[in-house]
């Protein structure tokens, strides 16, 4: 898989650092576009925090609906990170070269956001810090670790933590290039942030190992960080129908879906944007289609195991859901748009080649799987919630207010601007990994047919 | 005496490992010299030498402090707290297997954060001897030498391809 022409060193570091040394005329205004939508949220975030829950659609007993349905979603979003760089990394996987570095910063973004959401669902924010952190010297209050909502923070926690400090360590080499591309105070401050770095044998020997060493041990937080989400839902009490055993996988199986289909959609924004035509080539994204086809699979075979596990079982709270998420409006409705748009459209339009290559339909189908999987979460908890409860005493649907709306669209606005933010600073695609791949790419002759190759090293 | 810095700059991977080898049999130490490139090239590509390193220990370390600080933290709060919950015990070990199994996995991945740096000589203060247009893939080939070799070390360097030999002088090498 070489189908791009070759590069020199002088031409990736022009190529890749443009955005950087060169501001594109479109910056500004598409900062301060997004800017008013992130202020807009903060805002409706500081308006609900005065006026309290009572200005959202929340009620008893559907207590969680947009907030942590998006929590859920961009947390699903932040999987495509590890997932794309680690497991590809591992596996030597030639194309995983200018996927890595936007899957990975798309991590941390997302997993920033994804934690506003039910910091702000608590309506006191301010009191969440000592539900979750045990700092409270004082008087000796400690959170429980009994609750899964402690799980929760230490996971994502971790996984933050990890994701941040694997992609510094791996930005290192490139900064050390921008040290040498550019002059005044971005030299100054360039040179600070490259730690010295000269690129020598053993500099470079400790980033490849760092790439897999690291990649090797946040694989299981990765797992570990969406099966506690699902414990969110399965370890609570009250309501039944999220007590199903295959809830972890499924989780972890959906966010790579939603996560891995979000990074193609990043990857080809930003061949559009910047012009990286010869970076992010159609042949990369033909890859990342035929993967996500296997992913796709893999989650709808789960989503079929949870639903015939609840419904065989014959308890009365879960068949009481399925009928509400399969017979009753809108939930039934909703459900037929979400199979169509998670799986049945878009794996329709993986599966032919031309399809693969087309950008346009590629961005459509991976809109369709985020648009599907925020809709699944929310099938998930809604459906689950509005039914009448032991020690529930009123029966009510939910409808979600304009706060919730606004913020939940802020949080797009959000991490679209941190992308943007960090694609002026650092470069979204490795330099080094990508000068790494044009000397070790070569061709072989098979017959009468000059075939395309590349050495690895073992 | 302290040793000056030459710098040799090469445009083609094979005469930078021709300059390797022609500083090894002029008698120079392979510790006293080192390629610098702006990608990892396939280890002994240039014909260095074997770094040894003791990275894999850093995530143990981690692992074990991690997992201490996981057991101490889930059971000293709930001692210190013992509020009952669902009728579950107050040192209950599932969910306490969780924290301590993220504990673990933070502080693994600390330490290996912080045994790469530590393994790849970072933060260094002073560049040293250095050309921007190593980033523009030109290979470095940085000698450490006598000042009595400079002119020899110099020569080698010029003789394997070297496109242009960069000296620092020895009052800024000493300063």
């Amino acid at each position: 898989m070489q189908e791009g022409r070759a590069l020199t060193p002088t031409q990736i570091n022009r190529d890749l650092l443009r955005p950087i040394l060169e501001q594109p005329k479109w910056f500004w205004p598409a900062v301060f576009v997004l800017s008013l939508i992130v202020l807009v949220g903060v805002s409706v975030a500081g308006y609900m925090i005065n006026r309290g829950l009572g200005v959202t659609g929340l009620n008893r007993p559907v207590a969680w609906a947009f907030m942590i349905t998006n929590f859920v979603f961009w947390i699903g979003i932040s999987h495509a990170g590890v997932m794309l760089s680690a497991i590809l990394r591992l596996a030597k996987a030639e194309w995983r070269r200018p996927a890595t570095r936007a899957a990975e910063v798309l991590t941390i973004f997302a997993l920033s956001t994804a934690l506003t959401m039910p910091i702000m669902h608590t309506g006191r924010p301010w009191r969440a810090i000592y539900w979750l952190f045990p700092y409270d010297f004082a008087r000796g209050v400690w959170p429980s670790v009994r609750s899964p909502l402690v799980w929760d923070p230490s996971a994502i926690m971790t996984y933050l933590t990890s994701s941040t400090l694997f992609v510094l360590i791996a930005l290192v080499p490139d900064i050390a290039v921008l040290r040498d591309h550019t002059t005044g105070v971005a030299h100054r401050i360039y040179s600070l942030l490259s730690l010295g770095w000269q690129g020598n044998a053993r500099q470079w020997k400790f980033q490849v190992v760092a790439g897999v060493l690291l990649s090797a041990l946040i694989l299981p937080v990765f797992v570990s960080v969406h099966s506690i989400v699902s414990w969110d839902f399965g370890m609570s009490v009250t309501v039944k129908a999220w007590h199903s055993t295959t809830f972890a996988p499924y989780f972890v199986i959906g966010a790579v879906h939603s996560g891995v289909s979000a990074v193609v959609f990043v990857m080809i924004i930003l061949r559009q944007i910047y012009g990286w035509q010869d970076y992010i080539r159609k042949e990369h994204i033909d890859a990342l289609g035929r993967l996500l086809i296997v992913v796709a699979t893999a989650w709808f075979y789960f989503l079929c195991m949870e639903i015939i596990f609840g419904i065989y079982g014959r308890e009365a709270d879960e068949l009481a859901m399925r009928e509400m998420q399969f017979l009753q409006y809108p939930w039934n409705v909703l459900m037929i748009i979400f199979a169509g748009i998670t799986y049945f459209l878009p794996v329709a339009l993986w599966l032919p080649r031309t399809f693969r290559r087309n950008l346009w339909i590629m961005s459509f189908a991976c809109i369709s799987v985020n648009v599907g999987m925020w809709l699944e979460r929310y099938l998930i908890i809604v459906p689950g919630l509005a039914r009448k409860q032991v020690f529930t005493f009123t029966w009510q649907t939910y409808m979600p207010s304009w706060v919730e709306l606004t913020l939940v669209l802020s949080t797009f606005g959000l991490v679209s601007l941190l992308l943007l933010l960090f694609s002026r600073v650092f470069p979204l695609i490795p330099l080094y990994d990508i000068k790494e791949g044009e000397f070790l790419r070569t061709s072989v002759q098979v017959g009468r047919r000059t075939v395309p190759a590349t050495i690895r090293e073992d | 005496m302290p040793k000056l810095p030459v710098l040799g700059l090469f445009q083609d991977a094979n005469n930078a490992a021709d300059a390797g080898d022609a500083l090894r049999q002029a008698g120079i130490s392979d510790k006293d010299y080192d390629f610098l490139t702006d990608a990892p090239y396939p280890e002994g590509a240039f014909g260095e030498r074997v770094e040894h390193h003791r990275l894999y220990i850093f995530p143990f370390i981690g692992a074990v402090l991690g997992l201490t600080s996981g057991v101490l933290l889930t059971s000293m709060t709930q001692m210190a707290y013992p509020l009952v919950q669902g009728g579950k015990p107050i040192l209950s070990l599932p969910p306490m297997a969780i924290i301590c199994y993220e504990g673990t996995m933070l502080g693994a991945i600390l330490f290996t954060i912080l045994g790469i740096m530590f393994e790849s000589r970072l933060p260094s203060p002073k560049l040293g001897l250095y050309d921007t247009r190593i980033t523009d893939g030109y290979i470095g080939v940085l000698v450490q030498c006598d000042e009595a070799q400079l002119g020899r070390v110099s020569g080698i360097l010029t003789q394997a391809g070297a496109v242009d030999v960069k000296r620092q002088a020895a009052a800024a090498a000493t300063a």
